[in-house]
């Protein structure tokens, strides 16, 4: 018998298989996450340990790279897309996408006792009681050198309070000494830029609260320009794009093409993997300016996110990673300084960490004590990327010679004003 | 057995349709038939050709940093003030988005180079590769390949090639001479930014071209050399007039691909260093898409003016097109 399937009957097929096949995702959450080393990896194995205790949920992590994060993330929630959970830097700014998870976790007030002190920075309007995620990791930015090269130019490591210039004197020497392309290199980002400035007497904010270039930025900003005219300075990093896109110093100094580089404390993890025995590395307490030796805090979070149609699972997600053995598990595996209080208190067990690894892990624990007040300031601020990301597409036109400093400066208070007028809008 | 399956299936399709058109012909009538045809056609040019065109007027006059039309305050031309406004015209530096202006004259610049050498290089490659060489296949094969690679994986060969420790820096090193910063000076990365996109597309415009010398008349050539008349003659008066239609194709369309250039650059040199590769559709995607505050709007406004210049250059080719048309028919 001759027998048709009818173009019914088989639209209702596919029907019924979009279907099932969206019921049976029904429970997945997707989590976008960036890693400087095993982040990532580290979660996507305390992932499986919560699948297998919550058979209904499967976590999928998609590890992307940390320019998807900053450039892509924030397009994709502004249309309302986007993953369910993620892992984030620009805390303050993405706040509007966050969800809150408090009715979805176990105990608020296990969060608030151990994450009380940072969990304002992820809610999006002051006085608010909710939690949207909480913080992987709290940073720092700061340098790292090359302990091997200045052995063997016979240069002595500047003391605990030394200044950018002091130091920028002996890595030149010891650049000179072993044939380097330069002696320094800072992360292409402004966000490091904001640490010697503000050790050079940068305020950042008038008395109103208003964003200003003073003495101590320009300063900084002459400085920095004048070391990559001299050769002090990579010209690679901040010279080698345009815009205002990130680049690391990092890859540099693995290379050994620098003595010194300017980043922070989530490259730990990466140095002991990537450097290994090839040369000893160390981190350093921040250079000094004229009025601090600070760096600049910071972070990453995780936050659920409003696009998710699964809040139940994210929040248990979260609630799961956030409790006190999962997160010094998570710490502890990938050398990172923990924000949780509990955490902190008992100490993080870092038990992959290498000799050098730890000793830069106290350094920049050392360090947060000596963090200028304007530094929490700049990092708490919802629009600091209005200064951060003028200042490398300025500074860098400057070191290129397209521009002087002064052209480069006035155009910085233009384009972070004009960008702080239109976020208000 | 395939054979008759596609057959079996297209009958199916022209059957399932078959009362559709029978319904419309019914209704439309015979003569507006076409409207059927075509409808499908225009309705997927209408939702992603003319709806987002429409789409980027609005944006273009409201401002803000929300995505969502309906919550962007409406700011009239202010975003086309803000690209335009200048103290000084004669001077860069004075223009408040000087970035904008930047990407303007590096554009011209490398559209204008560009073409011209692009246009050059894919003529004498194709009068080289149409002569009977050893081994023709093989020469059109390796210009033509390029073509087919993306251009990301064409930036990032050439990237690898010369950054500061890629290969070219090597052999300057092997040599016993001073590397040099390709990537980091401003002139060296506009020359390499113009010799990248020429060598990655330069195969696409010597096919065209190839096919028009291959269209001439072989007794025209006969003719010429009855009459001795020499290759540069040759040249002059039979190839290049019969091959203007399509040295004016390919003139046009490595204009607007010049226009548009965009990801190569971006992967190369990343507009840099500073703003010195920085070009129109970069300084759009930046402004729009990778500075976190999201300036779309702003974006939007450029990207009018971006299309004002393309349709500049459409309307061109056709008015080119028409007179070389005539020019053939008038001989």
């Amino acid at each position: 018998m001759k027998r048709n399937l009818s173009p019914i009957a088989l639209a209702a097929s596919a029907l019924v298989v979009l279907w099932i096949s969206q019921t049976a995702y029904a429970g997945d959450i997707r989590v976008m996450c960036y890693q400087d080393a095993n982040e990532c990896d580290v979660t996507a194995e305390q992932a499986r340990r919560f699948e297998a205790a919550n058979p209904n949920t499967k976590v999928i992590i998609d590890v992307v790279p940390y320019k998807t994060i900053v450039e892509q993330l924030p397009v994709q929630l502004a249309a309302g897309q986007g993953p369910d959970i993620a892992r984030v830097t620009d805390l303050g700014g993405l706040s509007k996408y966050y969800m809150d998870i408090s009715a979805h976790v176990k105990d608020v007030r296990y969060f608030e006792a151990n994450f009380g002190a940072t969990l304002p920075w992820l809610r999006p309007v002051a006085g608010d009681k909710g939690i949207y995620g909480f913080m992987s990791q709290l940073t720092m930015t700061g340098p790292y050198i090359n302990k091997t090269l200045f052995e063997q130019a016979k240069v002595a490591i500047p003391g605990n309070k030394a200044t950018w210039d002091e130091w920028a004197e002996a890595a030149r020497k010891v650049a000179k000494a072993n044939k380097l392309p330069a002696a320094m290199a800072w992360d292409r980002s402004g966000h490091r830029f904001a640490g010697p400035a503000i050790s050079y007497g940068a305020k950042i904010f008038d008395k109103e609260g208003n964003l200003v270039l003073d003495d101590g930025y320009k300063t900084t900003v002459n400085k920095f320009v004048a070391w990559h005219k001299d050769g002090t300075m990579l010209k690679d990093v901040w010279g080698g794009t345009g815009g205002s896109s990130y680049a690391d110093s990092v890859g540099e100094f693995k290379n050994g093409r620098v003595a010194m580089v300017l980043s922070g404390s989530w490259q730990i993890n990466r140095l002991q993997r990537e450097v290994g025995n090839s040369f000893d590395w160390v981190a350093v307490p921040n250079p000094c300016g004229t009025v601090a030796c600070t760096g600049i805090p910071g972070g990453a979070a995780w936050v659920a996110l409003k696009t998710s149609k699964s809040p139940k699972e994210v929040g248990a997600f979260l609630d799961f990673l956030a409790q006190q053995a999962n997160y010094a598990e998570w710490v502890g595996k990938t050398n990172n300084i923990p924000a949780h209080e509990g955490v902190a208190k008992k100490g993080a067990l870092y038990t992959t960490a290498t000799p050098a690894a730890k000793a830069a892990l106290g350094i920049f624990g050392w360090g947060v004590s000596s963090l200028s007040p304007t530094a929490y300031k700049f990092q708490g601020y919802k629009y600091n990327r209005a200064i951060m990301l003028p200042t490398v597409s300025r500074v860098t036109q400057a070191i290129v010679g397209e521009v002087n400093t002064d052209q480069a400066l006035a155009k910085i208070f233009v384009d972070m004003n004009e960008a702080v007028k239109q976020a208000q809008k | 057995m395939l054979t008759r399956f596609v057959s079996a299936v297209l009958q199916l399709c022209f059957n399932l349709l078959e009362p559709v058109f029978s319904l419309g012909q019914k209704w439309l009538g015979v003569t507006r038939m076409g409207w059927l045809f075509v409808g499908p056609n225009l309705l997927i040019f209408g939702v992603f050709t003319f709806l987002p065109i429409l789409i980027n007027l609005v944006y273009a006059v409201t401002g803000g940093v929300n995505l969502f039309p309906n919550m962007r305050p409406y700011v009239g031309t202010e975003n086309f003030a803000i690209l335009f406004e200048c103290k000084d015209y004669t001077d860069i530096q004075t223009c408040r988005k000087d970035v904008f202006w930047r990407a303007i004259f590096n554009t011209a610049q490398f559209s204008l180079i560009q073409v011209v050498l692009m246009v050059f290089f894919s003529l004498v490659t194709a009068l080289v590769l149409n002569r009977k060489i050893i081994g023709r296949g093989f020469w059109r094969g390796v210009y033509f390949y390029p073509v087919l690679l993306s251009p990301v994986v064409v930036a990032l060969i050439w990237k690898w090639l010369l950054q500061g420790q890629g290969v070219f820096n090597a052999g300057l090193v092997a040599a016993g001479a001073e590397p040099i910063d390709w990537l980091l000076d401003r002139q060296w990365a506009f020359f390499w930014v113009i010799f990248v996109s020429i060598w990655a597309h330069m195969g696409f415009y010597t096919l065209i071209l190839l096919a028009g010398l291959q269209a001439i008349p072989k007794d025209m050539y006969e003719a010429a050399e009855m009459d001795a008349a020499s290759p540069w003659r040759v040249l002059r008066r039979i190839t290049l007039p019969l091959l203007m239609p399509n040295l004016i194709v390919v003139l046009v369309l490595a204009m607007i691909r010049a226009v548009q250039i965009f990801d190569e650059v971006f992967v190369l040199t990343g507009g840099g260093p500073g703003s010195a590769t920085t070009f129109i559709v970069q300084f759009i995607y930046q402004t729009g898409f990778a500075e976190q505050i999201h300036l779309y709007g702003l974006a939007a406004a450029a990207s009018l003016v971006l299309a004002i210049g393309l349709m500049a250059l459409t309307l061109l080719q056709l008015r080119l097109s028409r007179a070389s048309e005539a020019g053939s028919r008038a001989k």
